[in-house]
């Protein structure tokens, strides 16, 4: 499997909106402590790690 | 009871009066790797001199978990019975965030090892061990306090010149090696850089005696309450003595820290008041190696080819590992019976293997003492989730204890076969009779018949295996039989369903020349 990085999610405002809204009211400390397990949660649920690697690189890219 | 260092005897060595005769081997330090290398080669029929710049075995607080692989070749070299009595075997390992435990390991869960995954048991006995076998063994010439002071090579040979108290002497051989530790006089000698990674962390390791039930078990605590946010790691060896080390962050004075009036403050509040301290030592932690470990006919092991922090159990266990690997090497280059080139083999394998072990220990490391901002978020945020998710736990990096390395190989396979006895892997210990695959097997080559017949005319030591059910599950899987060619060091290189007497041929011929 590789990266999607064609349109897959449906809602995606919706997702977009939840994920501001679970950073309502945290200081920005405590927002990426939830951002870094956040990433973990989904790195494993992906559990592919060709497609993290791509996701890793695609997000370094300036 | 302190453990008793009594001086292993100095005896003027014949090169002081008048040259010696060449030596076929020289190997320089008696610490654990020398040692097994010396009694290694015995066991193959080559003799050799063992120099060492001390006379009593390592002194504090140094390895205590070895290994079931270490074991292994402990019972080749005929000391596993008294390690086994000696020793604490263990086998559950605790990790606990703050004063909880978020999970545990038990490496016992893999059924039909005589040997325990690991035991432990203080250095110290082991040199002891050793050093009383190579006392006894005709093919060993162990010299205590003769330290080599020069190294040389021609063409055909290395030289090294040796102080003792008595003076200077020089000696000649085939092949010197270097097995003389992370401060390695060879290797500064011969001007080789040491590459990789230095940790701004220290440690205060203390070994401590206590009459206390804790059981044997490895216990590690991240951001414990007893000690204030930093790691901590308990560990039971021999003698109701137990290893301390806690972390202590880099600003900490060395000399500040040993004091027994700052030590002991800080045991008490992990174990209690009723201990006695028996060594402390404040260490930094490295994970580097040498690019190369064969120089022509000077060859290095163990920690002067690479060291590790010692979180995994790494050092001593890999060290012995390139016993394993170089012995039946060195022994059939030097009897004439494979090519010089066998020995790149050595250094590609171990290098390969002590690149897996850097890569452990620098990320346990890491983890243990993560750098401020990213690294160090990722890591509390990994122990977090530990306490609520199951995945998480697994995350955790303590250490990664220290397993046999795989080598990479491109011996004849079969897609059939069961993926743990792959070619490059060491091959796993099973009943056999009344007895155990390993100590069927001697220090030659053979090949395993897993219930299949073996083509005629190889002049080879033949195993004919009997097949219960864990012989099936690691050497068959689906297969009706198989044949398995494993190396002097027990691991497989070629291995078929069915094959002829030439195919067979062809791959003992490329074990010899240590193809990949
Ligand atoms: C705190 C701590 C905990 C550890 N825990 C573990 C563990 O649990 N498991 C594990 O596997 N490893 C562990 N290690 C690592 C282990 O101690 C080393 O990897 C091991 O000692 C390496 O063995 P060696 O024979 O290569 O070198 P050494 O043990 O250092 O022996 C080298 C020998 O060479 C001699 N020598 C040096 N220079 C010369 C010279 N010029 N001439 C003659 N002789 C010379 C020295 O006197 C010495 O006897 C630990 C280390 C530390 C510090």
């Amino acid at each position: 499997m590789t990266l999607i990085t064609t349109p897959n999610l449906d809602d995606h405002d919706g997702f977009y909106a939840e994920l501001l809204a679970a950073h309502r009211g945290l200081s920005e400390t405590q927002g990426q402590a939830l951002n870094a397990q956040l990433i973990l949660i989904l790195a494993n649920h992906i559990g592919d790690r060709e497609v993290l690697t791509e996701a890793l690189e695609l997000a370094r890219q300036r | 009871m302190p453990y008793d260092y009594k001086p292993f005897p100095y005896v003027a060595p014949p090169g002081l009066s008048g040259p010696e005769p060449r030596h076929k081997v020289i190997i320089v330090g008696a610490g654990p790797v020398g040692l097994a290398m010396a009694l290694d080669l015995a066991t193959r029929g080559v003799p050799s001199v063992l120099l060492d710049d001390n006379d009593v075995v390592a002194m504090g607080s140094r390895a205590i978990c070895w290994s079931r692989r270490s074991l292994e070749l402990f019972t080749r070299l005929g000391i596993a019975d008294k390690v086994l009595d000696k020793g604490e075997t263990w086998s559950v390992g605790r990790t606990c965030h703050g004063d909880d435990e978020v999970f545990s390991f038990d490496l016992a869960a893999e059924p039909g090892q005589h040997l325990p995954p690991f035991i432990n048991i203080q250095q110290y006995y082991i040199e002891e061990f050793l050093a009383e076998r190579a006392l006894a063994d005709p093919l060993v010439d162990l010299r205590f306090r003769n330290r080599v002071i020069g190294i040389d090579q021609s063409g055909d040979g290395a030289h090294v010149t040796i102080r003792t108290p008595d003076g200077q002497y020089g000696l000649s051989a085939d092949f010197v090696l270097a097995c003389d530790g992370g401060r390695s006089t060879i290797r500064a000698m011969m001007d080789l850089d040491f590459e990789g990674e230095r940790f701004d962390e220290r440690f205060l390791i203390a070994d401590i005696e206590m009459k206390a039930d804790f059981p044997a078990e490895r216990w590690f605590w991240f951001e414990p309450t007893f000690h204030d946010g930093q790691s901590a790691l308990l560990h039971r060896q021999a003698d109701d003595i137990y290893r301390i080390d806690l972390q202590l962050g880099w600003d900490a004075d060395p000399e500040e820290e040993k004091k027994p009036e700052n030590v002991i403050p800080r045991i008490e509040k992990v174990v209690g008041p009723d201990f006695e301290l028996e060594w402390v030592s404040v260490y930094t932690f490295q994970c580097r190696r040498l690019r190369d470990f064969v120089h022509d006919r000077v060859i290095f092991l163990g920690d002067s080819a690479h060291v590790v922090s010692p979180f995994g159990a790494r050092g001593a266990n890999s060290g012995l590992q390139d016993v394993d690997n170089l012995g039946w090497k060195l022994a059939a280059v030097l009897a004439g019976r494979a090519p010089r080139g066998l020995l790149d083999s050595y250094n590609r394998e171990r290098v390969a293997a002590a690149d897996e072990d850097i890569r452990h220990s620098t990320r346990a490391t890491r983890f243990m003492t993560p750098s401020p901002g990213m690294e160090r978020l990722f890591r509390d945020q990994v122990l977090a989730l530990a306490g609520k998710t199951e995945f998480a736990r697994g995350w955790v990096n303590s250490g990664r204890l220290s397993a046999p390395c795989i080598y990479a190989s491109t011996g004849a396979d079969d897609p059939m076969l069961p993926a743990a006895t792959r070619p490059g892997a060491v091959v796993p210990d099973v009943p056999q009779g009344n007895g155990w695959l390993l100590n069927r097997l001697g220090t030659d080559a053979a090949l395993l018949a897993v219930n299949c017949a073996v083509p005629g005319g190889l002049d080879l030591p033949v195993v004919e295996m009997q097949v219960n059910a864990l012989v099936r599950e690691r050497f068959l899987g689906d297969a009706p039989g198989a044949l398995y060619l494993v190396r002097p060091d027990q691991v497989v290189a070629a291995r078929w369903i069915t094959a002829d007497a030439r195919t067979v041929s062809s791959a003992v011929r490329a074990m010899w020349e240590g193809r990949e």
